[in-house]
């Protein structure tokens, strides 16, 4: 890449950075929905609806609309209703928005079928949703945001919009697995005391497959699924690629390629360390450490952090005022 | 089936078997003086065709239109809903004669029209001389105060010109209007060409078409030649309303084949008078700004201050020289259709020649004589209101009804000068595939010029076709459809 050529406009970086997320976002709703479906159950062996809900800290939205959680208005609430924002429909209308902006930049490709995807999204209604269709929804759901991905990464021009594409992404899925982590561990482990006792293999195994990590997992820990192994497998395992600590690696270097880009590296350097710190932290304890540590407050921290990094990076690179000292031109040196 | 009336001899007739076009001039069908070999040739490759694989391929057409977000926005009760303009699959077809006509023509129009803004901005020496009243170009809404003396790079004021042009009975091209604003249409131009070199290779295959590939090429030197003096590499933008306005999706298609970034009004400050554009690595200058915003949203400080959509202090920076805007400011003098009556006069006055396409005849009814004339002739004419674009709130005589006719008496008599009148021209017609089959549909061309240091016009145009059966009003807004223009090079 040859620095200083393409100077991305601030809303394009902006828009390709949330374009990015947003996918992410709705594979990993469509992914958590369908797991929750077929293999997430509450202590009455009913499917854990609720546990949704405190995983995108949505319950006092949905209990804005709602009366009990029930199955079809958990469903309907994260798949059709636009007010709220979390829901597929209305992460698609983002999607549409963000693409339409950047649609000068993307490759048709990419256009055409985020143009399809989003206007199907758009348009279903509840009742297209039947509840034993749930999971052929969600299929397609995920299968369209990997279509999005795979034509992404074959035709988007590799650009400083494809930089800020790939901080989005790496940046929603470090959110997404410490949030699947976070409050899935300690639905099913409420009290400290529980470590080490009988545990329910299938929905130890149901965190897995919520973040598609269940065949991955059984290949490396053919015998033992403990509790630690699954946190561990999902922070720690440098192969997966929806790892915390693979997300951290790639928003690292995704940094420091922006960064390369001359006039960029002063505005990297603050987001770099941040996420250098990250990166740290998470190698220098063991998955044992964590959990006596409090696996809570380390995940807290972590999404802290992030919510940072996409703080400076707004700072950085779409400030509201433009920086200083930049407008005669000069910025290049 | 019955036989046609057809000029020339048919050897297959196919889906033209039942093919009518009474009193107009065809396209195709019935030019008159009989049809020219070329025309011959494309006539019988589309003879060659079957209406259920011509509906077959239209439909292919549409759906990819639509894959392809080649549509525009239609807002309705908060409600917006992405159309795609209708296409015709069979081509309308002008001969290197007729384009060599054509290209004179609007180079002739588009020569007047600059040297006209030039001097009405600074010298006015044709009102003095009287050739147009001073009234109508200083009193007129788009007159723009902020152009007043200001010397603009190479004297040109319309770098982005559409002519819309039309054909009467017997085949004579006239121009209808001028479009010297911001002329749209022309994404649909290359898109349509694409469309049918995809959908139906077999009837292109050598033919001698001219490419309409260039534009995006042209358009970004035409800005850069006119960029302001001493700037080496001109950084040209694509300015837009944004993703909410239903051209969006030209203005992407500019942007892209001009390699330009696209930009709304919040992407651009000024500072010291110079404009710049906010990037990840902070301010960068922009030289040459191609705006799709009406001249009263450019800039808050200057016009509408309630305007979200421009960038303060705009104006004043290309007052100074610093940024070079196309279309000029104030080019809606030029076009507006009271104006437009005076345009053959105003090319014999600037150029010493007679214009190259004809006008069509029109009566001013801000004048005495041409407005005892209209009143006179109502149900003979098209009366148009001045200040309109896209085919609204006209009346076509001929086919009103005595209620309409009076409600629009009223109306002019209220404000005469709000209207011109002109005949009604026996629009040319094109074969378009419709429901009953491949029937006559009345169609125009609107040909796009740009202008740098010399004017070059894209070969073609977009036509629009009527699709209701005998309606003379082609505007999209108002059931409008278009074809692929061929232009052949021999």
């Amino acid at each position: 890449m040859q620095p200083g050529l393409n100077n991305l406009l601030s809303r394009y970086g902006e828009c390709m950075m949330w374009l990015a997320r947003y996918m992410e976002r709705i594979e990993n709703l469509a992914r958590l929905l369908e797991v929750t479906e077929s293999f997430v159950r509450g202590p009455d062996g009913q499917p854990g609806w609720d546990t949704i809900l405190q995983i995108h800290s949505d319950e006092d939205c949905f209990y804005a609309r709602h009366q009990t959680v029930t199955e079809q208005d958990v469903i309907a609430f994260y798949v059709t209703e636009k007010e709220n924002p979390n829901s597929i429909k209305a992460m698609a209308h983002s999607v549409r928005e963000n693409a339409r902006a950047v649609r000068p930049l993307i490759s048709t490709e990419m256009w055409m079928q985020l143009n399809v995807f989003t206007r199907w999204v758009l348009d279903l209604q509840p009742a297209d949703i039947r509840m034993n269709s749930l999971s052929g929804l969600c299929n397609r759901l995920k299968q369209e945001c990997q279509t999005h991905f795979g034509i992404t990464e074959g035709t988007l021009y590799r650009d400083q919009a494809w930089l800020f594409y790939l901080l989005g992404k790496h940046l929603e899925r470090s959110d997404q697995i410490t949030r699947l982590i976070d409050i899935r561990y300690h639905t099913l482990l409420p009290g400290h005391e529980t470590v080490g006792s009988e545990i329910d293999i299938t929905q130890w195994a149901s965190i897995l497959r919520s973040a598609a990590a269940y065949h991955a997992f059984r290949r490396l820990q053919p015998v033992m699924t403990t509790p630690a192994n699954v946190v561990g497998f999902l922070l720690k395992n440098d192969a997966f690629p929806r790892s915390l600590t693979t997300s951290l690696r790639l928003l690292d270097s995704t940094l420091s390629t922006l960064a390369g880009h001359g006039s960029l590296r002063r505005l990297c350097a603050p987001i770099q360390e941040r996420v250098a710190e990250l990166r740290v932290t998470l190698a220098d304890q063991t998955v044992d450490d964590i959990i006596i540590r409090g696996l809570h407050e380390y995940m807290q921290w972590i999404q802290t952090q992030i919510s940072k990094v996409q703080q400076e990076t707004a700072l950085a690179f779409w400030p509201v005022t433009p920086h200083c000292g930049t407008a005669s031109g000069q910025a290049q040196q | 089936m019955n036989d046609t009336p057809l000029h020339a001899p048919v050897q297959a007739a196919g889906i033209f078997a039942a093919y009518d076009v009474p009193d107009f001039f065809c396209e195709l069908m019935n030019r008159k003086d009989g049809i020219p070999p070329a025309l011959q040739d494309v006539k019988n490759r589309l003879a060659h065709f079957t209406l259920a694989d011509l509906r077959h391929r239209t439909t292919a057409a549409e759906a990819q239109l639509y894959r392809l977000g080649i549509t525009f926005t239609v807002y309705s009760d908060r409600e917006a809903i992405d159309r795609v303009l209708p296409f015709d699959v069979i081509p309308r077809v002008i001969t290197a004669t007729e384009w060599d006509h054509i290209e004179r023509g609007v180079q002739q129009r588009v020569q007047a029209i600059n040297l006209f803004l030039h001097d009405i901005y600074h010298d006015r020496a044709i009102l003095r001389d009287g050739i147009i009243p001073a009234d109508l170009v200083l009193n007129n809404p788009n007159y723009c105060e902020a152009m007043v003396g200001l010397n603009v790079p190479g004297g040109v004021y319309v770098h982005i010109n559409g002519t819309d042009l039309i054909r009467d009975q017997n085949g004579r091209f006239l121009i209808l209007e001028d479009n010297a604003r911001t002329p749209s249409g022309v994404s649909y131009v290359i898109e349509n060409r694409h469309m049918m070199l995809r959908l139906m290779p077999d009837l292109a295959a050598g033919l001698p078409l001219r490419s309409v590939d260039e534009y995006g090429l042209k358009l970004h030197q035409s800005l850069c030649e006119v960029s302001p003096e001493g700037v080496l590499d001109p950084q040209v933008v694509l300015l837009s309303p944004g993703i909410y306005n239903s051209a969006y999706f030209e203005h992407v298609f500019l942007a892209r084949e001009m390699g330009v970034p696209l930009v709304e009004g919040k992407d651009l400050v000024v500072e010291n008078h110079r404009v710049f554009m906010r990037t990840v690595a902070g301010l960068r200058p922009v030289h040459a700004i191609y705006r799709r915003l009406n001249d009263e949203f450019l800039d808050p400080l200057a016009f509408n201050p309630d305007s979200m959509l421009g960038v303060p202090g705009l104006v004043e920076a290309y007052r100074r020289g610093n940024v070079t805007i196309a279309n000029a400011l104030g080019t809606g003098v030029a076009d507006d259709k009271a104006v437009y009556a005076y345009m053959p006069r105003i090319i014999r006055y600037y150029l010493d020649e007679d214009p190259i396409l004809d006008s069509v005849d029109t009566h001013i009814c801000a004048e005495p004589d041409g407005l005892a004339y209209t009143l006179a002739n109502m149900d003979k004419l098209v009366i148009k209101p001045v200040g309109e674009s896209g085919g609204y709130g006209l009346l076509i005589g001929p086919h009103a009804t005595q209620d309409e006719l009076d409600e629009f008496r009223r109306r002019l008599k209220e404000n005469p000068g709000n209207y011109i009148s002109q005949p009604v021209v026996n629009l040319s017609v094109s074969p378009t595939l419709c429901p009953n089959g491949v029937e006559a549909r009345h169609v125009d061309l609107r040909p796009f010029a740009l202008t740098g240091r010399s004017t070059w016009v894209l070969p073609g145009g977009l036509s629009r076709v009527a699709l209701r059966k005998g309606s003379l009003v082609v505007n999209s807004s108002q059931g409008g459809g278009s074809k692929d223009t061929w232009v052949l090079a021999s």
